[in-house]
């Protein structure tokens, strides 16, 4: 029975290092968020101080990890398109 | 509370029905075979699909229960945002690809793609059912708010409304009227919260709220020197507050007692022949007042009756150093009526843009609590990446680096959308717009402060935000019923006519019991239950996903057991928690966990690992 993909796709041999690099980035990631969630139950009241632009560390670390996964999805596609051309020929993936 | 009509509003929402109906009808004449209505043929180009996915994601729970909640509670509903978004960055580096690369038409197909086994088509199509149903009831519960101050009608009517045009949008022509329906939604949600801000940052702060659409009412504050006509007739303890029942003009009313000041709170009171006051009086008389404005205003080290037009950092810091009035919901009866008084509370902007006064996490935290906090950001964080509804826009662009670029647009659209949100909240709790009855009006009364025009197409377009979310939601489990369990799982090998037409039947009866659904579980705010969404979602399918596509040694048992685990211990702590027991059954039900992601994830994931490696001669039997 089929239940490939909805359009044929070809072969992509950058799969494995554009893996590596997206775990890389998740784990990268997942730091800061937990390093955020742990700062709000160790100790919460360190999300008063005031670190930038009078903008509590709370409001910053909060807008910041917004803006960084903006910030780390434009190199994760930079860097993936860039392998994609190295090792792909034109019309795969 | 007591609205009035707008009819511009009603005619705005009118117009974006007949674009996305006439859209449907469009891409009917289009969608004939399967692909094309459960995967827009997989043609969608992926900017299209990038706002598409904003607006699939972008849902009542963002829009309306994500600035209530920040309107009601500050920064803790701005958690909200936070875990909403950094879920797309699991779904981006983990997942985005290799959903693309293995699935079809739905979720399933890709967690099937390497066994070919009826446990995991069993599973995954519940699980889709499931979740989506889930997600389903916040999106209902917010069309049904929406409706009052729109159009004047009951909570039902427009939960019947949303119902019917989404059953019809899905019905007429699938992923491809979908898909467009959302993008022009993300569109122009992303476009008019931006105006909304703008206006709030031009406004500034005041201590005296008063818009040209709307006169600020400061709730009365009595001394024993002068009671303006009011006579004491009894007192209730609560807590540590002392509640005094005032009556003026026979209009019975609630103060709070501090030395020998009368602060009068909010209230309604449902009396025993089953009438509904507010503030003392029927509805209809308009005593019960929208609230929340700035007591005091620091700007500069400066204190100020006005700030006059802020930058958005600015508007930050203004209430960083300033104090807001919030009202605090406390229960008690008083002889056979049952009392709701909103009690006003100042609290300094500094606690505001914290967390800790939804979550207890800091003063009077307990384990428990600090558990479901972090419970509830797992939640979040891993649960936007297992969305059946989510997943499936994968299958409508043509390519692996579509894909990968869709996400990124969503992730830029869906990022400033977030950031948006917080000063959205800020702005209602602070402008006098609250409604304390239902929080999840915040940001559209917000803007009926501004003006009627900017309320109007504000909340035209939160309807059609929920007209988008649903219908992602209805494609999703249509191709669950239609695809997995009868194509697939039941084996019925159907044409590609008569998956089409399953397809729209299964539409249209998961449509019917959203509708009911949504009635049922009217009242509760509605990113909180999204929270609950989320959490099934991560538990039942995340560690699914991401083993499937990281460890060999994963088998089609071990997926399929996985699954069971995730949901049923997710919705077993969800019902014996306390959110649905307080709902439904009026106790505090079997625990305090109202997240249940940290158990029920980790139990998911257990069962995974074990039974997989219980059954590797599965694997080895493919292999052999």
């Amino acid at each position: 029975m089929d239940h490939g993909p909805a359009v044929k796709l070809g072969v992509d041999h950058a799969a494995k290092r554009k893996t590596r690099l997206g775990i890389w980035m998740f784990i990268s990631y997942t730091i800061l968020y937990g390093v955020f969630v742990a700062i709000g139950v160790a100790n919460y009241e360190a999300m008063k101080i005031i670190v930038f632009a009078d903008l509590n560390l709370a409001v910053t670390y909060g807008f910041g990890l917004i803006v960084l996964a903006i910030i780390m999805g434009l190199i994760y596609n930079w860097r993936c398109t860039k392998i994609e051309n190295e090792m792909n020929k034109e019309g795969e993936v | 509370m007591i609205y009035g009509v707008s009819y511009l509003a009603i005619a705005l929402f009118v117009f974006f029905v007949l674009i996305v109906l006439g859209l449907s009808f469009y891409f009917a004449r289009k969608t004939k075979s399967a692909s094309s209505y459960f995967a827009a043929g997989g043609s969608i180009h992926w900017a299209v699909n990038g706002v598409a996915f904003a607006g699939d994601y972008l849902s009542a729970a963002s829009f309306l229960g994500i600035c209530g909640m920040i309107a009601f509670v500050g920064y803790d509903g701005f958690l909200y945002s936070i875990g909403y978004l950094a879920g797309w960055v699991v779904a981006l580096f983990l997942v985005a690809e290799p959903m693309k690369r293995l699935g079809k038409f739905t979720f399933t197909d890709a967690l099937d793609s390497k066994f070919n086994s009826k446990a995991i088509q069993l599973t995954a199509a519940i699980s889709t059912l499931i979740v989506s149903l889930f997600y389903l009831i916040p999106q209902m519960v917010g069309a049904g708010t929406l409706v009052e101050p729109l159009l004047g009608l009951d909570h039902w009517v427009g939960v019947v409304i949303v119902g019917a045009v989404v059953i019809f949008i899905v019905a007429t022509a699938g992923m491809t009227s979908t898909t467009y329906v959302q993008f022009i939604k993300g569109g122009l949600l992303i476009i008019f919260s931006t105006v909304l801000a703008i206006y709030i940052f031009t406004n500034g702060l005041n201590l005296n709220p008063d818009h040209k659409n709307q006169d600020y009412i400061q709730p009365m504050t009595l001394t024993a020197d002068d009671m303006q006509g009011f006579t004491s007739v009894s007192n209730i303890d609560v807590d540590a507050l002392s509640f005094v029942k005032m009556e003026k003009d026979g209009i019975y009313r609630w103060f709070t007692k501090d030395g020998d000041k009368f602060e009068e709170a909010m209230s309604t009171t449902k009396t025993i022949d089953g009438e509904k006051l507010y503030n003392g009086a029927p509805k209809e008389e308009g005593k019960f007042y929208q609230v929340g404005n700035m007591v005091t205003i620091i700007k500069d080290g400066v204190e100020v009756e006005s700030t006059g037009k802020v930058g958005p950092l600015k508007f930050l810091s203004v209430i960083n150093s300033s104090e807001i009035a919030r009202y605090v919901k406390v229960l008690f009866d008083d002889g056979d009526n049952e009392v709701t008084a909103y009690v006003k509370t100042v609290t300094p902007g500094k606690e505001m843009l914290i967390p800790g006064l939804k979550f207890k996490i800091g003063k009077g935290a307990t384990p428990l609590s600090k558990l479901n906090f972090i419970s509830l950001m797992l939640a979040l964080f891993l649960g936007t990446a297992s969305l059946p509804h989510i997943l499936i826009r994968y299958y409508t662009v043509p390519s692996q680096r579509a894909a990968r670029k869709s996400t990124i647009v969503a992730i830029a659209a869906i990022g400033f959308f977030y950031v948006l949100t917080m000063f959205m909240g800020l702005g209602a709790a602070t402008n006098g717009v609250l409604n304390l009855e239902d929080g999840n009006m915040s940001a559209p009364l917000l803007a009926k402060a501004f003006g009627v025009g900017l309320f109007a197409i504000i909340s035209a377009i939160a309807f059609a935000t929920i007209l988008g979310t649903v219908s992602g939601l209805i494609v999703a489990s249509s191709g669950a019923i239609a695809h997995d369990l009868v194509d697939r799982y039941m084996g019925k090998q159907l044409s590609d006519k008569e998956k089409v037409r399953a397809g729209k039947i299964a539409a249209a009866c998961v449509g019917v019991v959203a509708i009911i659904l949504g009635i049922l579980f009217k009242g509760m705010n509605v990113s909180f239950l999204v929270g609950w969404a989320f959490a099934v979602a991560a538990s039942a399918n995340l560690p699914a996903i991401l083993m499937l596509l990281f460890w060999k040694k994963t088998t089609a048992k071990g997926i399929a057991s996985s699954i069971i685990v995730g949901i049923v211990s997710a919705l077993g702590i969800i019902i014996t928690g306390p959110s649905i027991s307080k709902q439904f059954f009026r106790s505090e039900g079997l625990h305090g966990l109202d997240s249940p992601a940290i158990i029920s994830f980790t139990l998911a994931l257990l069962t995974l690992i074990i039974v997989s490696l219980l059954t590797q001669k599965d694997n080895d039997k493919k292999l052999a």
